[in-house]
């Protein structure tokens, strides 16, 4: 008996992230969820630019590439023309939190029935460790050598504000950093994506993921660096679940 | 019984298996080197294995079957 066995929802091209970074975990997090809802073929995913500009590789969807931050936008435009299909958005924080931070916000706004994954791991890791807007303070990134300080500004916190937003439908935090937390993720992941195809709305999954690369750590001491110190700043949680607010009304 | 199978070639050695798996029993080799030039996880008392799939769960390169 299978207990556990690669989804059919990936590829068999190897990943190229570094060792023990959990951007494959979540892959198959989300993989595994599309596949459980018997949706695959009628599943549209959107890559990003960043280290999972290659996610189209991956997944064995119907895939585009969005320019730099825009696939939400992109995302907008394919599901108001397949209303049937599952559109989904796997970005990262260089992508979502700054450069498309524009088009997330409004298609939170808009209330735009697509899901969105966020990989947060506070870092820019495609062009070498350079200082996100998601870096935690005090965190050492190329371009703040000494640690993130006020003179850099402050972390933004994305599912606290789309939190605020009327036409987000859900938003919630979750992290990789342990075996309980990742199923807690693929519980959340699920629950974004049934939102959409029951036609409910914005939906964001946020994931704290490491790098250990940039972080000059080793994976067990990055996991250990999330749970110890990322989640101080960005606690796990849900932020908004309208499903929650007309239940107790 | 349901046992925990590596593929040696495909792992990067990043080592969250190891500290996933509650029976202890995962190790990065010693003297292996794979294709990739890491030194991949090994299973080293594979009738302790109890299947939970927990090394599966954390491996991120989804190299790890349970069956």
């Amino acid at each position: 008996m299978a207990v556990f066995h690669k989804t059919k929802d990936l590829t068999s091209k190897p990943f190229h992230y570094c060792p023990g970074c959990t951007h494959g975990i979540v892959h198959r997090l989300v993989a595994e969820a599309i596949e459980e809802f018997g949706v695959s073929e009628k599943t549209i995913g959107i890559a990003p630019v960043g280290c999972s500009v290659f996610a189209y590789d991956y997944f064995n969807f119907d895939m585009a590439e969005a320019a730099h931050g825009r696939a939400p936008a992109m995302a907008t435009g394919i599901k108001r023309v397949h209303p049937d299909c599952l559109v989904f958005c796997y970005q990262g924080d260089g992508d979502l939190a700054s450069i498309g931070t524009a088009e997330t916000v409004h298609a939170a706004c808009r209330g735009e029935n697509i899901t969105i994954i966020f990989i947060n791991n506070g870092i820019y890791g495609m062009t070498g460790g350079q200082m996100a807007p998601t870096t935690i303070m005090g965190q050492k990134a190329t371009t703040c050598p000494n640690g993130r300080s006020g003179i850099n500004g402050y972390p933004i916190k994305i599912c606290e504000m789309l939190a605020t937003q009327e036409g987000t439908y859900y938003a919630e935090r979750v992290s990789t950093h342990n075996v309980k937390q990742v199923l807690n993720a693929k519980r959340a992941i699920k629950k974004a994506l049934k939102n959409q195809i029951d036609k409910k709305g914005f939906s964001i999954v946020e994931v704290l993921t490491n790098c250990p690369t940039n972080w000059h750590m080793s994976p067990q001491d990055s996991l250990k660096y999330i749970e110890e110190k990322v989640i101080l700043y960005y606690p796990l949680g849900i932020f908004k679940d309208k499903d929650a607010e007309v239940k107790n009304a | 019984m349901t046992k925990a199978k590596i593929d040696g070639e495909a792992c990067k050695g990043c080592g969250l298996c190891v500290g996933a798996c509650p029976k202890k029993i995962i190790s990065l080799s010693k003297s292996k080197i794979n294709r990739q030039g890491y030194f991949p996880a090994e299973i080293t008392d594979i009738e302790a294995c109890i299947g939970c799939a927990l090394c599966a769960v954390m491996c991120p390169d989804v190299c790890i079957e349970v069956e």
